[in-house]
């Protein structure tokens, strides 16, 4: 906190030539000659109707730590998962071999499955063509990085760290993936995207923090300015004092924001609402959070990354979950929507599954403050750069318990004035999205507990720290 | 298979590889759920394919692939060659690993009844019958019951000789109900909460467990909760069933001992640990009735962390981690082991399947059972809660920390089990709470609870874990806190 960063943006590291690209994945003419051929068989086989799904995946990771690299790893494959559907039975079967014989067996194994299990009268036939909106989250760059770019920009964050007296730890990833669902009536989707990740943790003595940052495009992740940040955070976390549990005032930086809100994800699926399994029973409609919270889910966000169209092929539809701290709307798979006479949204998993649907794309409603500004208004208060180990304690108020980590401030008369030793917290979400007092602009964050997501940073009154560690 | 991974071979030492080993894998699974009263998830799979790991350079890089023809096979390993290679433009330190010999061998963990051959009406029938007796009693609002069968080959080659095939069986089922009352929602399982029970067995034991005759007690407890007594905040004497405490020892003695978070390899994702390296036998971890080992042979039960040999070539073997109190060892592998004065690996290194490299895992890291019987161990106790069956478990990333809650507690009074409390939890210091322990109940009440979902590494893996306990007491214990409201 206390260094000034330097810009590097741009600097990945890219540019060296490649000598070893990753596999390149399949065309979608390939994909949809795959698809045709299993539903082919399916038929032949008498299945009456049948779905596939191909996934591919052509991944590769740099791990690194104390200033090396330790790990590097590429990974390519393909799944062909068939599900069959006769007389309200449906069973799925997966598979990466490609040849006839492992498709056939693989048929036969769905039909044999579907064919064990009592009859499920509502079970709904396999859905017609679909139209999708184009998204196009599949950059060349991304995809031609090989493991000498990697490295390179791997050996100048962790010379920065050396050259700081700190030691680097961190990841640096590309890849590619696609998927594709076909079924017997005509449907057909295919997708597909890049990814790059660069994550780091700086270590100074005991003292650490952290950046994170991911994106379909390469030319996103600047390796050396999340180290700088990280860097600069860690030399701030040096000497950390322990302060009293309690309420404090908190600044939530988007990484703990996204962590914290990505476990209500599942209550705002139809299914859960029927299963009562949702903190949302009993409660749609009413005013549940504060007016300054509004929850959208939309894929097609241009910050987003994922398949426009679900695990049955339907088309994901924008969905306004929360409107000014009320809860309005749920999101439904086919199956749940027939159930109450609604419309699906296109947000169900591949079938069969017992969870229903969910909204994996949200988008929370922004506010205007800079984390600097929430700081500034703040008399006394914590700054939390990440989060840990979140689990559920209580599933109807939605109390999340866990740790903060790498990097927690105290923050007094507006300034940040010392690093505090990590909290546990004991928090309702409901209570805090009450409590909320000030936001950022929503940006994607990153963090390890829930996928990314697009949230602001949030300013939030009376955040319940129940117990301190030793560090 | 052998032929596939020898050209494998063959292709890294003629790219450069100073050292290889080759893993195919074959994974087989089953899942089958039902929710009240109808078939959920009903789902088969498979995959194979193979894992190259060189050293190239004096660094590690790893390739997989899913082709296995010649060349697919020749590409991986070529690749694996070219990342090693690039992982030397940012090595500080040569590699050294631990010498290990040569094994030719095959193992087959043992199972009485194939469940893929259990016809599958009868599983679906049984989990029906479950979820049946569950919903009978008025109150439940949701159940759910699962059953999950695997059958893993690996073929294990590398470039010092050995040739090593195992294949495991591995089977898991449970039951749980929900019910949602007021503002209130409450769950109980069995035999074990997240999925149940697994181990390395058959269809028997499934059988064994019965969850038929156990779904309406699982049932009328849920309900029941709701007009429990609150957990009360205070700091005393708790007892933990033996799945909580297979947990307990899972996150505040088996993450920690792992070498590779000791030395900061993890320091980004699933973080370091407290237990420093000039810990060890040094540190005073538990009571002196405190034994806790590392021990992945058959000879100690057939659970998740139960094999031959890890994915390294190395032998099972048998570790103590904590004896008469005293904090004795690590978990390491042939990478690390001299960093701790070893001679040896102690055989953890473990992958998920053929596209994920090996790193050091929990194999079964167990609480040696003590003398009391449970009975005895209530009679003994004037004033307690009891604490049974997961419910939310929490740890910071160096492993001190920790707060766990459960799904049910029952007040002890002068020697007798009272009243249910609901919404239980306690917390604490790894160190502290361990030297609180003062009673452990005998092997009559040991069980080596499977612990399937494990995560760690980057890309993110999933392990299965055993941890052996009984049910054990513990003094000076903080409790209630997850749910008060200062």
């Amino acid at each position: 906190m206390r260094r000034k960063t330097q810009s590097h943006k741009g600097k990945t590291g890219a540019g060296k030539r490649a000598s070893t690209p990753a596999p390149a994945l399949l065309s979608e003419r390939e994909l949809r000659r795959i698809a045709e051929r299993v539903l082919r068989l399916a038929k032949a086989a008498g299945a009456p109707e049948a779905e596939v799904q191909l996934d591919e995946v052509s991944d590769a990771l740099t791990r690194f730590a104390n200033n090396a690299v330790h790990q590097n790893v590429a990974e390519r494959g393909l799944t062909i998962s068939v599900r069959t559907v006769a007389d309200g039975r449906t069973a799925r079967a997966t598979t990466n071999r490609t040849d006839e014989d492992s498709l056939r067996a693989a048929i036969d194994a769905a039909m044999s499955l579907a064919h064990s299990q009592p009859k499920d009268a509502r079970l709904l036939p396999l859905p017609g063509r679909q139209k999708y909106a184009r998204v196009n989250r599949f950059i060349p760059a991304t995809a031609s990085i090989a493991p000498e770019d990697r490295a390179y920009a791997v050996r100048a964050v962790c010379d920065l760290a050396i050259r700081r007296g700190q030691n680097a730890a961190g990841i640096f990833s590309s890849g590619q993936m696609q998927t594709a669902i076909a079924n017997s009536r005509g449907l057909f989707a295919a997708y597909r995207q890049t990814r790059a990740e660069f994550s780091i943790t700086m270590q100074e003595g005991a003292a650490a923090s952290w950046a994170k940052a991911n994106s379909p495009r390469i030319g996103d992740i600047h390796p050396l300015d999340l180290a700088a940040r990280a860097s600069d955070k860690a030399h701030g976390a040096v000497n950390a004092r322990e302060l009293p549990p309690g309420k404090y005032t908190v600044i939530l930086e988007p990484s703990a924001v996204l962590d914290l809100l990505g476990f209500l994800v599942y209550d705002f699926a139809a299914t859960a609402l029927e299963d009562k399994r949702s903190c949302l029973n009993d409660r749609m409609g009413k005013q549940l959070f504060g007016k300054n919270i509004t929850i959208l889910d939309d894929v097609q966000h241009p910050l987003q990354l994922g398949a426009p169209f679900d695990g049955e092929g339907m088309l994901r539809q924008s969905v306004l979950l929360v409107e000014r701290g009320v809860p309005r709307n749920l999101v439904y798979s086919r199956y749940a929507a027939k159930k109450v006479r609604k419309q699906p949204t296109g947000h169900g998993f591949p079938l069969p599954n017992d969870m229903g649907e969910a909204p994996v794309n949200l988008v929370f409603g922004s506010g205007k403050s800079s984390i600097e500004e929430m700081v500034a208004s703040t008399a006394r208060g914590l700054l939390v750069t990440r989060l840990w180990y979140i689990r559920e304690v209580d599933p109807y108020e939605k109390v999340l318990t866990g740790m903060t980590r790498d990097g927690l401030f105290l923050v007094e008369n507006g300034r940040v004035t010392s690093a505090v030793r990590n909290f546990r917290f004991n928090q309702s979400m409901i209570e805090m999205l009450n409590n909320v007092e000030l936001m950022s602009p929503a940006v994607r964050a990153a963090g390890e507990e829930s996928f990314e997501m697009i949230v602001p940073a949030m300013k939030v009154r009376d955040f319940r720290f129940s117990e301190v560690t030793k560090f | 298979m052998w032929d596939l991974s020898a050209h494998a071979l063959d292709i890294a030492r003629l790219r450069g590889a100073t050292y290889a080993d080759v893993r195919v894998m074959h994974l087989r699974q089953r899942d089958l759920t039902t929710k009240n009263g109808q078939v959920g998830t009903l789902a088969q799979s498979e995959s194979i394919g193979m894992g190259v790991r060189v050293v190239a350079d004096g660094a590690w890089g790893f390739a997989s692939t899913d082709k296995l023809t010649r060349e697919g096979v020749v590409a991986c390993a070529a690749q694996a060659v070219a990342i090693g290679k690039a992982s030397a433009i940012a090595k500080r330190v040569e590699l050294r690993l631990a010498p290990e010999d040569a094994y030719v061998d095959s193992w087959q963990s043992p199972f009485r009844k194939d469940p893929f051959e259990i016809p599958l009406e009868a599983q679906i029938a049984l989990l029906l019958a479950a979820d049946a007796a569950m919903r009978r009693v008025k109150g439940v609002t949701l159940t759910e019951t699962g059953m999950q069968f695997r059958k893993i080959d690996s073929w294990f080659s590398s470039s010092i000789g050995s040739r090593i095939h195992q294949r495991k069986m591995q089977t898991g089922c449970g039951i749980g109900a929900t019910s949602f009352q007021g503002e209130e929602i409450q769950k109980r399982s069995y035999p074990n909460s997240f999925g149940g029970q697994y181990a390395l067995e058959g269809y028997e034991l499934v059988e064994r467990l019965d969850l038929v005759k156990h779904a309406p007690r699982v049932a009328e407890e849920c309900v029941a909760l709701h007009s429990a007594a609150q957990c009360p905040e205070k700091t005393g004497t708790l007892l933990l069933d033996g799945s909580q405490l297979g947990l307990q020892i899972h996150e505040s003695v088996g993450h920690p001992i792992e070498l590779d978070r000791v030395l900061g390899q993890e320091a980004n994702f699933a973080g370091t640990s407290f237990l420093t390296l000039e810990k060890l036998n040094k540190l005073r971890y538990a009571s002196d009735i405190v034994n806790v080992v590392a021990d992945a042979r058959l000879a100690h039960g057939s659970s998740l962390g139960t094999f031959a040999y890890d994915d390294e070539g190395v032998p099972a073997q048998c570790t103590d981690i904590i004896k008469d109190g005293q904090f004795r060892g690590y978990l390491s592998n042939r990478e690390t082991a001299h960093l701790i004065g070893l001679e040896r690996s102690s055989g953890t290194m473990r992958t998920e399947s053929w596209n994920r490299l090996p790193i050091i895992r929990m194999t079964n890291i167990s609480l040696l059972p003590g003398a009391w019987s449970f009975d005895d161990l209530i009679a003994d106790t004037d004033d307690a809660i009891l604490m049974e069956t997961n419910r939310s478990w929490s740890i910071d990333d160096r492993r001190y920390q920790f707060q766990f809650s459960t799904e049910i507690g029952w007040e002890i009074k002068g020697g007798k089990r009272g009243r249910m409390l609901k919404n239980p939890s306690y917390s604490g210091i790894t160190t502290e709470f361990w030297n609180g322990c003062d009673a452990i109940c005998s092997r009559d009440h040991w069980t080596l609870w499977g612990t399937p979902n494990c995560g760690k590494g980057q890309p993110m893996q999933t392990m299965g874990t055993g941890h052996g306990a009984a049910p054990a007491r513990f003094r000076n214990i903080r409790m209630g806190t997850a749910f008060a409201n200062t």
